[in-house]
C-alpha cells in the first residue's frame, strides 16, 4: 500500500491507521462520520473525523485518483476555490480502487441543505451567482470542469452571499486556455445537470414551491454569459475618454473579484480597441487586509464587513479621544473590545452553526434591524445577546465543523455534514 | 442522423504540437466508426474537434453535409454518451431518461413517447416506474444511454465510455452499445485505445498513430490486410509475428535467421510487387493462427522454434517460442514495457489443445504460407500488387 500526501502531511498522519486494506464501503472505524444531505455521487464516499479535522474519502480508480489529485493541487496553485486535496492511497490490495483524500470544507453546506433549510428566502439566486462565479473563475484559469453541478459544489456563507467551492475534479481538464467550444459545452453541461438536480429535489418533495427547476439552468447560462462578457469583452474607446474608461473597467473587475492580467490597446480607424486578459484575483484584498490587521481569517465579503466595522470603531475612538487613532491601534482595540468578546459569548452548543466572522456579520445586521425598530442604536452587546437568543438557534445544525463537536455528531443519530466529494 | 466528413483536418496547439495531421475520414450515415490507436495518437483530439471542444486549425469538418467548423457544440447536434452520468435518486427511470427534454419544455405527450421508445430499445420498459436504486450496474448504464437516445442527436460521440467499468460489465456493455447503435442507426464515433474493443464494435475502424491516419477499413480487412507494419502489429491479440527476412534471388525461398522456408510460386503471383525484392530484405508477418503445429504427414513450408512458455486455454494452446531471426517491433504498437520484454526472435503460435508440447521442446510449425504478409523494410508499407 502506498500513501501519497501533499506536504505538510503531518496533520493527516492519523489517517494512516484507517483500514485501507478493506473496501471503503465496508469500513467500521469509529472515526467515520455520517453526513446528511450530501450531494449525489457516482462513487463510494465516506467521511472521517480525525485530529479535529474532517476528511472526505472517495474510492476511485488509481488513474482517476492521480489525475484528480494533480488537478486539485493545480486549482489550489491558481487560487481557484476548491476543496483542498490531502493525498491518495494506492496499491491497497487486489480488486481495491485507490482512495482520494480531501479535507472537508469548514462551515460549508450543500445545495440540498440550503433548499431544505432556507434561512433568508430560497437560495436559488445566491446559489446561481456563486456557481456562475466559480465556473467563470475556472474557465479564466484554463480549467474545463466537465461535470459542473450543484452536487459537485460546496457553499459557504459569506456575509449574506454564498461562495462556491469545487468539490469534484474527476472530469476536469487543465489547458493553457479554453476554447469557446469548451466553455460553452461546460455551461451546457452545467445547465442540464443543475436542472436535473432541482427536478430531483422536486420529485422528492424537497424543493420550495416557488423555485422553478426549468428556469434555473436558463438563468445559469444567462448569468454566465453576462459575467463572462463583462470580464472579457473588447470595447472601443475614444482617445479623450480612454484613461477614465480603462480605470473604470479595472475597478469593476476588482469589484467582481478579478484582476487584469494584461491590457492591450489596439489602434483602429474608429478609436482604440481595449482588450483585457482577465485573471482570477489573488486571495481577496479585504480578506488579506483583515488578516494583516487582526489575524482573523474570513471570506471576502465577511472581511469587507468587518473592516467597515473597524473603520467605524476607529471613528468612535477618535471622536471619544478628540485625537487621531492609527489604523493599527484601532484594529487592535476593536479585536480586544468588540470582536473577541462577542465571539467568546457565543453559546457553546451553537458555536459550530456558522463561522465566527459570519456570526459577527449577522450580529451587525441584527443590530441594524433592532436599532431601526427601537429608533436608536442598541449597541453590539445587546444585539449579540438578542441574536444568540433568537436567531442563532434557528440556524440549521452544522453539516460539519472542524471542532471536536464532529466527534460528538458522529455519535448522535440524524446528525452529520454534507458534501458530494 | 447525419454523415460526418473530415477533410484534411489538422490540429496544431499553441505550443506547436501537431496533434492531428491531414486527417480525412468519411463516416457514413448510421455507421459505427471506431477511432483507435495508442496513447497520444490523436484519436481523442480528433473526436473533440468533431464535438466542437477543440478548434480546428485547418481542414473542413462537415456534419450532415454542412460545414461545422465554426458551430458551437450545441449547434452541432451531437450527443456525448455516458460521460459522467449521474442518476437522480428521487426520480423514476422514466424521469431520469427524459429530464433533459423536460428542461427543454417538450410537450408531455411527446416526451412520454420518446422515453417509451428509448426504454423499449434499451429493454427498460418494465423498469420505467422504478427508482435508480433498484437497478443493476448494466441497467444504470442503459439509463445513461437512454438520455442520449431521447435527444435524437445527429451523431453520437463516445470517448472511452467503458473504461471505468469492471471487466465483466465492460464486455456486457460492448455488446449492448453495439446492439443499440444498430437499432437506432445514428452515426457514431467511438474512441478507444483497446484494439479488441475496436475490432468487436466498429463497422469500420480508423487506426491512428502520432496524429497520422494509418488505415481505415472494416475490422476483418484490417486484420487480414494491414496496410503497414504498425497496423499489422497493433491489430490482433496476440500480435502478428513480424520478422526480418531475406527473399531468395529466385523468389522461391525466404530466409528467416538460419532457417529457409520454401515459397510456392503462388505467393509471388498473388503479390507481383514482391518481384522487386528478389534477393533483398523484407519484413514478413504471420498471425499466430497461421502457425499450427505440423502434423505427421504434412508437406509444405515449416518453421522450427524453441518453446519458451505455454498458455493452455482449454480450446487451444498459445505457444510462445523463439527462432534466431530478428523480431520486428512497430514503435507505439505495443506499450514500452511490453516491447522491452519481447525477446530476440520471439513469436507466438496457436496450436491445438491436444498437441503434446511442453516448455523446452523444439517444435515444428506448418507455415500457412498464403497468409504470410510482406512489408517493405524501409517504409513499413505492405507489399501487395
Amino acid at each position: 500500500m502506498r500513501f501519497v500526501f501533499s506536504p505538510p502531511a503531518d496533520e493527516a498522519a492519523g489517517l494512516l491507521t484507517l483500514p485501507f486494506g478493506e473496501p471503503l464501503e465496508e469500513w467500521q472505524d469509529k472515526r467515520l462520520v455520517e453526513i446528511r444531505q450530501r450531494g449525489l455521487s457516482r462513487h463510494v464516499v465516506r467521511f472521517v473525523a480525525d485530529g479535529g479535522e474532517l476528511y472526505a474519502l472517495k474510492s476511485i480508480s488509481e488513474r482517476l485518483a492521480r489525475r484528480e489529485y494533480r488537478l486539485l493541487r493545480a486549482l489550489a496553485e491558481r487560487g481557484v476555490p476548491a476543496v483542498k486535496v490531502v493525498g491518495i492511497v494506492v496499491d491497497r490490495g487486489p480488486d481495491l480502487d485507490a482512495i482520494l483524500v480531501t479535507r472537508f470544507l469548514e462551515y460549508s453546506t450543500t445545495y440540498r441543505a440550503l433548499f431544505s433549510n432556507p434561512r433568508v428566502g430560497h437560495p436559488s439566486d445566491r446559489l446561481l451567482d456563486a456557481l456562475v462565479e466559480l465556473l467563470v473563475r475556472l474557465h479564466l484559469s484554463g480549467f474545463f470542469w466537465g461535470d459542473c453541478s450543484l452536487s459537485n459544489t460546496l457553499f459557504r456563507y459569506d456575509a449574506g452571499t454564498l461562495a462556491a467551492y469545487l468539490v469534484d475534479a474527476e472530469t476536469s481538464e487543465q489547458h493553457p486556455s479554453l476554447s469557446t467550444g469548451q466553455r460553452l459545452w461546460d455551461v451546457e453541461l452545467a445547465t442540464e445537470r443543475t436542472g436535473g438536480e432541482l427536478l430531483d429535489l422536486q420529485a422528492g418533495g424537497l424543493l420550495p414551491a416557488e423555485v422553478d427547476p426549468l428556469s434555473f439552468g436558463e438563468k445559469l447560462s444567462q448569468r454566465y454569459d453576462r459575467l463572462w462578457d463583462e470580464l472579457t469583452r473588447e470595447e472601443k474607446l475614444r482617445p479623450t475618454e480612454q484613461r477614465h474608461r480603462i480605470a473604470k473597467r479595472l475597478r469593476r473587475l476588482n469589484d467582481l473579484g478579478f484582476d487584469a492580467d494584461e491590457l492591450e490597446l489596439i489602434s483602429t480607424p474608429d478609436g482604440n480597441k481595449l482588450r483585457i486578459r482577465t485573471k482570477v484575483a489573488e486571495a481577496g484584498q479585504h480578506s488579506a487586509q483583515l488578516f494583516r490587521q487582526t489575524g482573523i481569517t474570513a471570506d471576502e465579503h465577511q472581511a469587507r464587513r468587518l473592516l467597515n466595522d473597524i473603520a467605524s470603531f476607529r471613528g468612535y475612538l477618535e471622536q471619544k479621544s478628540s485625537s487621531p487613532v492609527s489604523e493599527t491601534v484601532a484594529a487592535h482595540r476593536w479585536l480586544e473590545e468588540v470582536y473577541d468578546p462577542v465571539v467568546a459569548a457565543i453559546p457553546v452548543g451553537l458555536r459550530d452553526r456558522l463561522a465566527p466572522p459570519e456570526i459577527f456579520h449577522e450580529i451587525l445586521e441584527h443590530r441594524w434591524y433592532l436599532s431601526e425598530q427601537a429608533g436608536t442604536d442598541v449597541g453590539t452587546t445587546a444585539a449579540a445577546k438578542s441574536y444568540f437568543k433568537t436567531v442563532l438557534p434557528t440556524v440549521p445544525d452544522p453539516l460539519t465543523t472542524a471542532t471536536e463537536y464532529v466527534a460528538e455528531l458522529s455519535r448522535l443519530p440524524d446528525q452529520g455534514g454534507g458534501s458530494s466529494a | 442522423m447525419a454523415p460526418v466528413k473530415l477533410e484534411k483536418i489538422n490540429k496544431v496547439y499553441e505550443n506547436g504540437f501537431h496533434a492531428v495531421k491531414d486527417l480525412s475520414v468519411d463516416i457514413a450515415d448510421g455507421e459505427f466508426m471506431v477511432l483507435v490507436g495508442p496513447s497520444g495518437c490523436g484519436k481523442t483530439t480528433a473526436l473533440r474537434m468533431v464535438a466542437g471542444l477543440e478548434d480546428i486549425t485547418s481542414g473542413i469538418l462537415r456534419i450532415g453535409g454542412k460545414e461545422a467548423n465554426d458551430e458551437t457544440p450545441k449547434q452541432r447536434d451531437i450527443a456525448m454518451v455516458f460521460q459522467n452520468y449521474a442518476l437522480y435518486p428521487h426520480m423514476t427511470v422514466a424521469e431520469n431518461i427524459g429530464f433533459a427534454l423536460k428542461l427543454r419544455k417538450l410537450p408531455k405527450d411527446q416526451l412520454k413517447a420518446k422515453v417509451n421508445e428509448a426504454a423499449e430499445i434499451l429493454g427498460l420498459t418494465a423498469w420505467l416506474d422504478r427508482k435508480p436504486g433498484q437497478l443493476s450496474g448494466g441497467q444504470r448504464q442503459r439509463v445513461a444511454m437512454g438520455r442520449a437516445i431521447v435527444r435524437e442527436p445527429s451523431v453520437f460521440l463516445m470517448d472511452e465510455p467503458l473504461s471505468n467499468l469492471d471487466a465483466k460489465l465492460r464486455v456486457q456493455m460492448r455488446a449492448e452499445v453495439q446492439r443499440i447503435q444498430r437499432r437506432i442507426g445514428v452515426s457514431t464515433i467511438y474512441v478507444t485505445h483497446d484494439q479488441v474493443e475496436a475490432m468487436t464494435m466498429g463497422d469500420r475502424v480508423t487506426v491512428l498513430r502520432s496524429g497520422v491516419l494509418q488505415q481505415v477499413d472494416t475490422p476483418q480487412v484490417l486484420y487480414d490486410n494491414p496496410d503497414n507494419i504498425f497496423v499489422a502489429a497493433f491489430i490482433g491479440s496476440p500480435s502478428m509475428n513480424l520478422y526480418d527476412a531475406v527473399l531468395g534471388e529466385s523468389m522461391r525461398s525466404l530466409k528467416l535467421g538460419s532457417q529457409e522456408i520454401d515459397l510456392p510460386e503462388s505467393v509471388v503471383l498473388a503479390r507481383p510487387a514482391l518481384r522487386r525484392y528478389a534477393g533483398k530484405k523484407v519484413v514478413v508477418g504471420l498471425r499466430p493462427e497461421h502457425l499450427p503445429a505440423e502434423s505427421d504427414n504434412a508437406t509444405g513450408p515449416k518453421l522450427v522454434g524453441d518453446v519458451e512458455l505455454i498458455e493452455a486455454l482449454g480450446s487451444e494452446q498459445v505457444v510462445h517460442f523463439t527462432i534466431d531471426a530478428n523480431r520486428v517491433l512497430a514503435e507505439g504498437a505495443v506499450d514500452k514495457d511490453e516491447a522491452a520484454a519481447v525477446k530476440h526472435g520471439e513469436g507466438v503460435a496457436r496450436v491445438g489443445a491436444k498437441v503434446p508440447v511442453k516448455v523446452g521442446d523444439r517444435i515444428t510449425f506448418a507455415v500457412s504460407i498464403e497468409d504470410m504478409k510482406f512489408f517493405d523494410e524501409a517504409t513499413g508499407l505492405a507489399i501487395r500488387s
